[in-house]
């Protein structure tokens, strides 16, 4: 800490950081353009200029960029001074001098940090009378929008998408006032996180192409803070709503898990929430019927099972789960699934090494992947692990008293050095472009590597039997390489449905750990938003259901079993299963074998629960109260329990079922912490106090006003009064604060700029390491020999198109891969296969002919199909299968 | 007559423009302050630099010595460590580095050598504006001699000392002779200036330890090293140590470049060197050094052309190569094509800059069309203030503000005029 | 991305011979980017999209990085020019000694304004910055040459000296 003076009164604040950052975690109002929180000082805006002065004496002082001095003990400055304000003022109409006069028709406004600062500095005369420069602007592709006559120079954009994310077909081009900021030439951005451009560009250039389709003004949407549900990260999303459908996604900061930015796909999947082809009313054997009608036919007996499923709520598990009986819940997920995340799960239980947080993940600065392709599993996870491999080249920035706040200072320093970043996987990933080394092998071998590493950090964890030299030696420069770390971190996963590898990830963490690693942390990316959520209600797996006989009812709990289990599997288990109810939002082929389906409500809907993938519990709140009979899923099962009869599952409220299932399962005892119960909360708005509209919405049917909707499952209302602000931080709908309107009043809610929310990040852990460590693991598989004529059949994971619902917003189904299967050249030419060639493919018991990729990284003897796409999503993979070449006519069944 | 006593840089130029080579260059003690620099212990060298009193000729003015003593030395020091030849010269009005380059291409190199010594670099760079083809050529061809008579590479002249020497030749742009946009010029990169601090000498080219240094206060190296501090501290009239090549160019008489004690009158400068003004003109005014700095008038001819008393006369000495203003140029016309260039030239990185100048520029075009309004001359005004000193990323606004803020001070009249008469009366 | 059997084709064996010597001259290969795209203007006078293709995939950067080089540099070109190339400087002590008449002198003379190629290509004119000849100015560059001290009479003969 430090005491500084501003306007001649002491504070306390951070010594390590600059005074801007120390003005804004003050609570000052200090504009500034090319300082990102996220992304550190470069000083080139100059917006944030105040007056320093040497000492108390000094009254001349000198103007200085806030952002580029360190906040140092008896730091003397003035915000309000008249040169500083008066330079700001200057800055501001420098930046405007271009600008365009488009506010009222711009996508940005209302919510524009240009904006916010001009008001801020007083600028408000336009004395510019030449002509402005202009752009052309670019096609983007079909998530980003591209205004370049907008633009200030602020440099946040290519810093973002360059330095920090990672890209390379974004820059600046040309200099002076002329800088144009975007690609060489027309074309879908290729970084998977271009979607924080919109909120990183601090005025209209970037903005979101998707809410451009259904344009709301910002301060007109409905909003509340939701749990992104396409990957078991849980990234805290804020969603909005205007006349009954979702306009767009932002991101909600969440200091430990997310921070500052999304994933495009979970930014831009939401679409899917629009489709036209949502299920919106019950049906009876494929025709619409009323809610009554549905409710009074569908009879749950004694024989009656329930398929859960990792996508829907833990609310709805459960609550299917106390209709049917625990006895008879099913997770709905293939047994080898259920086996490896149960595997993961009892290590972050039982083992000494506490799960990662992804806060944790950038704080790493020694990192081995086993397993899995993090961006395309775990997008976020990917973005934060790049930044941790700064941390080790930073302490030689440190040494020279560099502060790591002085963005190109430190990257000037650092160049290109990274941190160590091992990744061993099936295929090549796209982090491997700054992995220190990589190792493409099957799982066996993968699992193998990592009990090697194990081995070669402490020696009393288990050998590895018939090692090769090679692997040893690059097992004893790895373990060289995490011993050498001080906060090492394991990531692995069931990416590769490998019980082996996730404890070969937990061997090297529990390792390192006994070595006095203690600040070792382990990362499982998981399949699902609630994967956990559903594993820790330990169930049998769908494989097991699927065996059952006698049965007369299923109850399928948003899922599509389709994707679960090879296809002749699922149409089996329908054919001696007479009564079939499917709880979902979209059609899929599990709905149309359906005896009954009930219309789902999607995340933006509804409120529950999910367990991310660190074993986080995180409240989602409804934006909006759908149309149709659309209802939470747990809903449903009540009504379907108290239509027959039950009164032990009248849950009316969120809180009461919360509440029942905190006592039920002691593994989730700790959920209602999640977030402030209904009463405990006072009433939180939904809609921004310049909300409009709301007298003329339903003008059309009614010119009186309805009465909003009620809200019995959280302290939030369907309205834009508000009993108090700031809300407590799980319930935050959006950031704002007076002279505010930008996400960048996310500083008002922080108790530093940049760290956590105040009164604490949302969520609260499920899953906590054991004190005790556990014992190693002592079988390791053999290593990998392919069977002549056979292929290990591997997924290779899409960020567009591997997730099943957001497969179905029209962006990323633009950017989905036609169907494939990868092989490695070598192994192609054995089989007389050429690139494009049409190849049949045999497995799990399915057939189906894609066309072939050639990849040089693939190993031999194994193969990629990509994971989630049809024909194969049903398969369990990896798993062995026979690969032939077939005639060019493709079969390749549509997505339903 | 002022007495020209020595002329250390330039008197080995041939009258026939022709390089001075290898050979000749050695007959004329070229690399003897190599030699003896060898025979020194580096901080040895850096001493004696110091107590020499050498500044940057380049137009900062740093004393150059103790901007070597911040890099760091001995076992523990980062390598490769860097020695840079700034031989960008593109400030407007100066023309000095290319005749050093040109007519004594081994003088260049040997002052290189020995900066490189004294800071234990592994490798040095000239980095050479890419106009500058002949001086492209020379330094080729001086730089394989070097390494041929082991003055360059691996253990030179048997010191035990190496040292790997290459020219780069630059894509253009006045901000590359900015010493830290130089170095990400030189990686490859968009040429915008770095913060500092760090400084170069602790976090330089590829994040080395680098020293960025002027051609002309390379070439003194060798003299210093072989004749001594005290020498160089003798040969300018006013103690700054040392000679200055100065340059005039305008409607003088005989515009040229001389090498001259450092302090020499600027009045002498003017009318004797430069011959005076040309018939049927008259002296307004002049930049003293270069194109960022500021306006001199009739006032300040006695001035003493030394780093501390042309700044004592509100301006800079800058390059020491200056530009005459005459009365039968537009003084709004000549800060117009300043400010053009400046504008043009702006990185784009800070928004002062970029902004300012621009606007600066067109409101300077507009009163030469004639079409400026009263309000555009309180907004010119404002400029320097805006783009002053620590207001901008680095000094390259500021010195654009120079010329425009003297010009408004010393020509304001003319100012008005273009506003009053809607037109620039001298077209 | 070009694949390298493309990068052989598009940039000759002298280009990649002289742009992998400069490359050993830097620790990282993209350090070269900017000596490349000059060797490349060297050879063919400009460097086209399909030039700046080439060299970026053979440095291993993208076209975005080498293209937000290449537009920074004046000296770079990344628009064709005649078989000429003429740079008139503009800056301020030419300017002074009469840039405005030299300047409308060649236009008149090779038909084209500032930045023009002339129609039969053997001429482009373009404006430079000060080009250190300012005591001999106005002065201009001829392919790479320096001429000075320029009147009509002078540019008249320099022009018909060029083919
Ligand atoms: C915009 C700008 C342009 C500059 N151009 C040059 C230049 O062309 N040549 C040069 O030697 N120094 C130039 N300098 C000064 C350098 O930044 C640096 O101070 C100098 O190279 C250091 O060498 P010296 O100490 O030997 O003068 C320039 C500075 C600025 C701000
Ligand atoms: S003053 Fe700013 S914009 Fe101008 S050259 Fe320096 S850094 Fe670039
Ligand atoms: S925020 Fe400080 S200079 Fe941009």
């Amino acid at each position: 800490m430090a005491k500084i003076f501003v306007e001649n009164k002491p504070y306390e604040v951070d010594a390590k950081q600059n005074l801007l950052h120390a003005c804004l975690s003050l609570g000052f109002d200090l504009p500034y353009f090319c300082w990102h929180p996220a992304l550190g000082s470069v000083g080139a805006c100059r917006q944030c200029a105040v007056k320093q002065f040497k000492n108390e004496q000094d009254i001349t002082g000198k103007l200085t960029m806030a952002c580029m001095a360190p906040a140092s003990e008896g730091t003397r400055i003035s915000i309000q001074d008249a040169d500083a304000a008066e330079f700001r003022r200057a800055v501001i109409q420098g930046l405007m001098l271009n600008h365009p006069h488009d506010c009222p028709v711009c996508d940005e406004g209302g919510e524009c940090h240009l904006q916010d600062m001009t008001v801020m500095t007083g600028h408000s005369h336009r004395t510019y009378n030449s002509p402005k420069r202009t752009f052309k602007n670019q096609y983007l592709g079909p998530f980003i929008n591209h205004e370049m006559n907008r633009c200030i120079q602020c440099q946040r954009c290519v810093r973002y998408y360059r330095e920090y994310a990672g890209g390379d077909d974004l820059n600046a081009f040309r200099l002076r006032d002329t800088v144009f900021f975007g690609r060489a030439e027309d074309g879908v951005l290729e970084n998977e996180f271009s979607g924080n451009l919109v909120e990183v560009c601090p005025t209209g250039v970037f903005t979101d192409a998707t809410l451009k389709h259904h344009y709301t003004r910002k301060w007109d949407l409905q909003m509340a803070p939701s749990v992104c549900t396409h990957c078991a990260l849980g990234c805290n999303t804020t969603v909005g709503e205007r006349y009954g459908s979702m306009r767009r996604v932002v991101n909600r900061y969440n200091h430990e898990v997310n921070g500052y930015f999304l994933c495009d796909r979970g930014r831009f999947g939401y679409e899917f929430t629009n489709s036209p082809a949502r299920l919106k009313e019950p049906m009876m054997r494929g025709a619409v019927v009323s809610k009554s009608a549905a409710l009074e036919s569908i009879t749950v007996g004694g024989r009656a099972i329930g398929i859960g499923s990792p996508r829907a709520s833990l609310e709805s598990n459960y609550a299917l789960r106390q209709l049917v009986g625990a006895e008879r819940f099913y997770a709905g997920v293939s047994g080898a699934e259920g086996t490896a995340v149960a595997a993961a799960l009892s290590i972050l239980k039982s083992g000494a090494v506490p799960s990662a947080s992804l806060l944790d993940v950038e704080q790493a600065d020694g990192v081995l992947v086993l397993g899995e392709d993090v961006l395309n599993v775990a997008p976020l996870m990917a973005l934060r692990l790049r930044q941790s491999l700064r941390n080790a080249p930073m302490r030689a920035a440190k040494k020279f008293n560099i502060p790591p706040w002085l963005d190109h200072a430190v990257r000037e320093m650092v160049q290109d050095q990274q941190g160590p970043l091992f990744i061993a996987s099936p295929y090549a990933t796209k982090l491997d472009a700054v992995a220190t080394a990589t190792e493409r092998a099957a799982p066996d071998d993968i699992a193998r590597l990592g009990f090697a590493i194990a081995n070669a950090i402490d020696r009393g964890a288990p050998e590895v039997a018939e090692l090769s030299e090679e692997t040893r030696t690059l097992a004893a420069s790895i373990a060289h390489a995490l011993l050498g770390a001080e906060r090492p971190l394991v990531i692995s996963g069931a990416s590769c449905l490998s019980t082996a590898v996730v404890e070969a990830a937990a061997q090297v963490a529990w390792a390192l750990h006994r070595q006095g690693r203690a600040q070792t942390r382990i990362a499982f990316t998981m399949p699902e938003a609630n994967t956990f959520g559903l594993a820790l209600l330990e169930s049998k797996t769908l494989a097991d259901a699927l065996k059952e006989d006698g049965i007369d009812t299923a109850i399928v709990l948003e899922n599509d079993l389709f994707r679960r289990a090879p296809e002749h599997l699922v149409r089996e288990f329908f054919e001696k299963v007479p009564h079939v109810v499917v709880l979902d939002c979209l059609p899929t082929l599990t709905t149309a074998a359906a005896e009954f389906v009930l219309p789902a409500g999607t995340a933006a809907e509804t409120s529950g629960t999910l367990v991310n993938s660190e074993g986080r519990a995180q409240r989602f709140l409804r934006a909006f109260v759908p149309s149709g009979s659309v209802q939470e899923s747990w809903r449903w099962i009540r009504d379907i329990a108290v239509a027959g009869g039950r009164t032990d599952c009248a849950w009316q409220t969120l809180d009461q079922i919360i509440a029942a299932m905190a006592q039920d399962c002691p593994a989730l005892r700790e959920v209602p912490e999640a977030a402030p119960a209904r009463d405990e909360a006072g009433k939180i708005a939904r809609e921004p106090d310049r909300y409009s509209g709301r007298t003329s919405m339903l003008a059309n049917i009614t010119v009186h006003e309805p009465k909003p909707p009620q809200d019995v499952d959280s302290a939030l209302a369907f309205s834009m009064e508000s009993g108090f602000r700031p809300a407590p931080a799980p319930l935050i709908p959006f950031f704002w604060a007076p002279g505010w309107n930008s996400i960048q009043a996310t500083n008002k809610y922080q108790t530093e700029v940049g760290g956590p929310l105040r009164g604490g990040d949302p969520g609260t852990r499920l899953v906590a390491a054991s004190v005790q460590a556990a014992e190693y693991f002592r079988e390791i598989p053999a290593a990998f020999r392919p069977a002549a004529g056979e292929w290990l059949v591997c997924p290779a994971f899409h960020i567009f198109g591997s997730e099943e619902l957001s497969r179905h917003a029209p962006g990323i189904a633009e950017l989905t891969p036609k169907p494939y299967i990868a092989l490695n050249p070598v192994d192609a030419e054995v089989l007389g296969l050429h690139a494009g060639d049409a190849v049949q493919v045999t497995l799990d018991g399915v057939t189906g002919v894609v066309p072939a990729i050639l990849r040089a990284d693939l190993p031999r003897g194994v193969a990629c199909l990509p994971a989630g796409l049809p024909p194969f999503e049903g398969c369990a993979l990896p798993s062995p299968g026979k690969l032939a070449l077939a005639k060019p006519e493709f079969s390749v069944r549509g997505t339903p | 007559m002022a007495t020209i006593t020595e002329r250390p840089l330039t008197s080995r130029l041939r009258q026939d423009r022709e390089p001075v080579l290898a050979e000749e260059y050695e007959r004329a003690g070229g690399y003897q302050g190599l030699r003896a620099a060898l025979r020194m212990a580096p901080n040895e060298v850096t001493d004696l630099v110091k107590r020499s009193h050498l500044c940057g000729r380049g137009g900062a003015g740093f004393p150059t010595g103790m901007k070597w003593s911040f890099v760091p030395m001995g076992k523990d020091a980062p390598h490769p460590k860097y020695l840079v030849a700034n031989a960008d010269e593109m400030e407007p009005g100066t023309f000095k580095d290319r005749a050093l380059m040109e007519g004594d291409p081994h003088q260049l190199i040997e002052g290189m050598a020995i900066a490189a010594y004294a800071i234990e670099a592994d490798i040095a760079f000239i980095f050479l504006r890419g106009e500058y083809q002949l001086s492209a050529r020379r330094l080729t061809q001086a730089l394989a001699e070097a390494y041929e008579r082991h003055y360059l590479g691996r253990n030179i002249l048997g010191s035990g000392y190496s040292l790997e020497m290459y020219l780069h030749i630059s894509a253009g742009r006045y901000i590359c002779g900015e010493e830290t946009a130089l170095l990400n010029a030189l990686e490859g990169k968009r040429a915008h200036p770095r913060a500092k601090p760090p400084f170069p000498q602790v976090s330089g080219l590829f994040g080395k330890p680098t020293i960025v240094q002027n051609v002309e206060t390379l070439c003194n190296l060798p003299h210093i090293v072989s004749k001594g501090a005290e020498w160089f501290l003798g040969l300018s009239p006013t103690g700054e140590g040392g000679t200055k090549l100065f340059g005039v160019s305008g409607k003088v008489k005989k515009p040229g470049l001389w090498e001259l004690p450092l302090g020499a009158p600027l009045r002498e400068l003017l009318e004797e060197h430069a011959g005076g003004m040309r018939d049927g003109t008259r002296f307004r005014g002049v930049l003293p050094g270069g194109a960022s700095t500021d306006f001199l008038v009739d006032e300040h001819l006695d001035t003493p052309m030394d780093y501390a008393h042309v700044a004592k006369a509100g301006s800079r000495l800058g390059t020491g190569t200056m530009v005459v203003l005459d009365d039968q140029t537009c003084p709004v016309g000549m800060v117009w094509n300043l400010e053009h260039f400046f504008a043009q030239e702006s990185c784009g990185w800070c928004t002062p800059c970029w902004s300012g100048l621009g606007w600066t520029e067109k409101i300077l075009l507009a009163m030469e069309e004639g079409t400026a309004v009263q309000h555009d001359l309180e907004i010119l005004k404002f400029q320097p203030k805006f783009m002053a000193p620590g207001n901008t990323f680095c000094a390259f606004a500021p010195g654009a503000m120079e010329p425009l803020q003297s010009a408004l001070k010393y020509f304001g009249d003319d100012f008005q005029r273009h506003i009053k008469e809607k037109r620039c009366p001298w077209r | 991305m070009l694949s390298p059997e493309v990068v052989t084709e598009l940039l000759s064996v002298e280009e990649r011979e002289e742009i992998e010597a400069e490359a050993a001259h830097y620790p990282v290969r993209r350090a070269v980017c900017i000596d490349a795209m000059l060797i490349v203007q060297r050879h063919r006078g400009w460097v086209s999209d399909e030039s700046l293709g080439a060299i970026a995939e053979l440095l291993g950067m993208s076209t975005a990085d080498l293209d937000g080089i290449a537009t920074f540099y004046n000296l770079i070109r990344r628009r064709p020019v005649g078989r000429h190339v003429a740079m008139l400087c503009d800056s301020v002590s030419c300017w002074i000694m009469g840039y405005n008449r030299v300047r409308d002198h060649l236009c008149k003379q090779l038909g084209v304004p500032m930045g023009g190629t002339t129609a039969d290509n053997r001429f482009t004119l373009l404006p430079i910055v000060c080009l250190g000849a300012c005591d001999r100015a106005p002065a201009m560059m001829i392919d790479g040459e320096l001429y000075t001290d320029l009147d009509e009479q002078r540019i008249n003969t320099l022009l018909e000296r060029c083919e």
